[in-house]
């Protein structure tokens, strides 16, 4: 895993290879291992490499055999080595072992259609020097991250925002439709971020840039539409049908020349990706988890449960709410977004315990939720589905009560209330987000905080409307519980969980996150089941736990799904409160910064100061407001400071990455 | 304690507790789940803040939106409840 950056400029002058030089420097938590720059006229390339294949003959950025293609590459692909020897039953030429000259040849046997063939994570770039071309792409999933912007002259790219604005041509403001965005579905709507201009190459993508025109096309989309053959196959054959391309999804992720650890959460996910790495290495494993102080959060016992049924070793690391407070600003410089929930900082404590334990790579259960029917939502989705057909039930709504187990204001709830908050209007039933419209709207609340000013500047955007329009033609033929899906996979999983929750928490210590559930080949078959078979009655992951009977303790199988979650707004503003949150909402940081009402912001801030403040949304509200404040002192307001060459520069070509 | 009174402190704890101190337009007869001011921590809430402030104890089966959903029902509710405790 490593850090990328790059630059073309479209006037043909020289890049100054000091400047990508401090782009990269800005990114040596992703590759503490050596670092290279590879300057040609008006493109240069550079990379901060932590080894993990070919420790000797990888480096990067690293040319084809002829000098003709030049690459720097971020991430991992795991099939490279049958790809290799198609390569060479072609003709192809290799110097070294790694997986990058893998990319190198697959480009110049099958051009921009190589991603085709990949099965893996990554962000690269590769300069076709014949060609004057330069193609970058970004896997599937958007498990590996890939930021570009446009100046007037220039085309910039970067593993992480924070090397781009090195570029002193380059703005940092906040883009308030991106954090409109944030502030109804948890993330921006892809390739928009929170800074303007600056955008997020979106998964499935790549992106070219010849004779100065900049060309984002999508090589690949998971479609939901259930499969004939699944409807009419025995559930048994299915279930055999995962376990083996799990099983080889992790066969093919354990190619690694340095050891490969597993986060175990307690959950059945990675409980399920340690036994299999357990199978198939067949040593002794070093297994790593989050145990919490308060007991509401913490799975340890699940932990120790898991480990000893698989016989790993493991180790964890406690996190407490004054262990979020304290690195919740180093956080947030890692997330380059705001967040509005804390659980991004036990995964930064848990990277870090992996990193101290000498280990760079983990694999994870990532994945399985989104994939494979384990989401509360699905589940809400199919409760509210089955009372909005029948809205003056007497029974229907007591279902609502197995929802959220884990939620005591909710099983307090009078059944009269229950029945008003996940109501279901007649016309829901057709909206194209049923599943989702309970989350957004609930998250859109906070918008309550913003200013008068930002208020204004925000009401004309319709981000559901944008959502609408960036959906595959074939949507609305896929069930409620498909699109639902395909919501979380699209979204919510690249934006936040493999973003914010995943890469940015694991490289800030220099970890790499490796997913099995996250291979294309068991995505796409997971996606064609009908949906009765991942979530049976409401049993979630059913196909999975059926597959993997007997390998996973019998207490975790059973266990009421938990998400993981941290705690949240008391860590900062309660009975005593941190000195920077103090400072950061005071009236005086909220004006200076504008985004939020001072008022609003006092108002929030006492509630929980009286320790009145208990729900969600004022949970999510305070970590929402300290984060973006985070966010716009860390990398406007300093950055305002410290260099006094930022000016504004005329982007051109706004449309042609946002179209 | 007259009903104007009671509403004028029903409202101002709505407002603050629910809307972050903004009132926007929120009329004394609005559903408050309808405009979705009251979440389902904020009927705990509001439970909490009537038997602290006002010294009854509200029963389960009180808990219900035809008591406790406009500032109106609920100031109603609380002036039925203070007249039952004199």
């Amino acid at each position: 895993m490593c850090g990328i950056a790059g630059r073309l400029n479209f006037n043909r002058e020289p890049v100054n290879r000091e400047q990508l030089g401090r782009m990269i420097g800005t990114l040596s938590h992703r590759g503490p291992d050596a670092s290279g720059v590879h300057v040609a006229g008006e493109v240069g390339l550079a990379h901060a490499r932590l080894s993990i294949i070919d420790l000797d003959g990888g480096a990067q950025p690293m040319s084809s055999a002829d000098g003709r293609l030049w690459i720097t590459f971020n991430g991992e692909i795991f099939n490279y080595i049958e790809l290799r020897e198609e390569l060479v039953a072609k003709g192809h030429r290799f110097l070294t072992r790694s997986d990058t000259e893998v990319i190198l040849n697959a480009y110049r046997e099958f051009g921009e259609d190589c991603v085709r063939h990949f099965n893996g994570q990554w962000a690269f770039a590769i300069w076709d020097t014949q060609d004057h071309k330069l193609f970058l792409s970004r896997d599937r999933f958007g498990v590996r991250p890939l930021f570009c912007t446009e100046t007037a002259n220039s085309f910039l790219f970067a593993s992480e925002i924070k090397a781009l604005l090195t570029c002193p041509e380059v703005q940092g403001e906040i883009d308030l439709q991106g954090l409109d965005q944030i502030f109804t579905f948890w993330v921006t709507l892809p390739p928009r971020t929170v800074f303007k201009n600056i955008f997020h190459l979106p998964p499935g993508c790549s992106l070219s840039v010849e004779n100065g025109v900049v060309r984002i096309h999508e090589y690949w989309s998971a479609s939901y539409a259930e499969a004939a053959d699944a409807h009419t196959a025995n559930e048994g054959q299915l279930a055999e049908e995962l376990s083996w391309l799990l099983e080889d999804a992790t066969r093919i992720r354990l190619r690694s020349d340095v050891p490969v650890g597993a986060y175990l959460s307690g959950g059945i996910d990675s409980t399920i990706t340690t036994g299999l790495v357990r199978k198939i290495a067949n040593d002794r494993l070093r297994s790593f988890s989050i145990t919490f102080e308060d007991a509401e959060f913490d799975e340890k016992s699940y932990q120790d449960e898991a480990s000893a049924f698989l016989g790993t070793q493991h180790s964890n690391v406690s996190c407490s709410s004054s262990d979020i407070a304290r690195i919740f600003p180093e956080v947030i410089r890692h997330t380059e977004q705001p967040v509005i929930r804390t659980a991004p900082a036990p995964m930064f404590l848990l990277s870090k315990l992996v990193r101290d334990a000498g280990f760079k790579v983990v694999l994870t259960g990532e994945g399985a939720d989104e994939v494979l029917g384990g989401y509360d939502i699905f589940k809400e989705a199919k409760i509210r589905q089955f009372l909005g057909r029948n809205p003056d039930s007497k029974w229907r709504p007591l279902l609502l009560r197995r929802l959220y187990p884990y939620m005591q204001n909710i099983q307090r709830q009078p059944t009269a209330y229950l029945k008003h908050f996940f109501r279901v209007a007649p016309e829901d039933l057709s909206n194209p987000f049923f599943s989702h419209l309970p989350r957004w709207e609930l998250t859109a609340k906070l918008k309550q905080l913003f200013s008068a000013e930002v208020r204004e500047a925000t009401a004309k955007f319709d981000e559901v409307g944008e959502m609408e329009s960036a959906l595959p033609p074939a949507y609305r033929s896929w069930s409620y519980f498909g699109r639902a899906e395909y919501l979380e996979a699209r979204y919510l999983m690249p934006g936040y969980i493999l973003s914010s929750q995943g890469d940015r928490m694991a490289m800030a210590h220099s970890v790499e996150g490796r997913y099995p559930f996250l291979d294309y080949r068991v995505v796409e078959f997971a996606a064609r089941l009908p949906a009765n078979i991942k979530m049976k009655g409401l049993d979630q992951k059913h196909l999975l736990k059926r597959a993997f009977r007997g390998r996973v303790p019998e207490s975790i199988e059973r266990r009421p799904k938990q998400p993981y979650r941290a705690p949240d707004g008391k860590c900062f503003v309660g009975a005593s409160t941190v000195d920077y949150a103090e400072d950061l909402l005071s009236p005086a940081a909220i004006r200076q910064n504008g985004i939020f009402d001072e008022n609003a912001v006092s108002a929030l801030v006492n509630k929980f100061k009286s320790g009145r403040a208990s729900s969600i949304k004022d949970n999510m509200a305070i970590v929402g407001v300290l984060s973006t404040q985070l966010v716009i002192q860390q990398f406007i307001n300093q950055r305002k400071e410290g260099t006094e060459t930022c000016t504004e520069s005329k982007f051109r070509t706004t449309s042609t990455l946002l179209s | 304690m007259h009903r104007v009174e009671i509403q004028n402190n029903i409202h101002t704890f709505v407002v603050t507790n629910f809307l972050f101190g903004q009132s926007l337009d929120l009329l004394p007869g609005d559903s408050l789940l309808e405009k979705g001011v009251i979440d389902s921590t904020g009927v705990l809430e509001l439970v909490a803040f009537l038997e602290e402030h006002y010294g009854f104890k509200v029963e389960d089966d009180e808990v219900i939106p035809d008591n406790l959903d406009s500032t109106d029902s609920i100031a109603a509710y609380v002036e039925k409840k203070l007249s039952c405790a004199v």
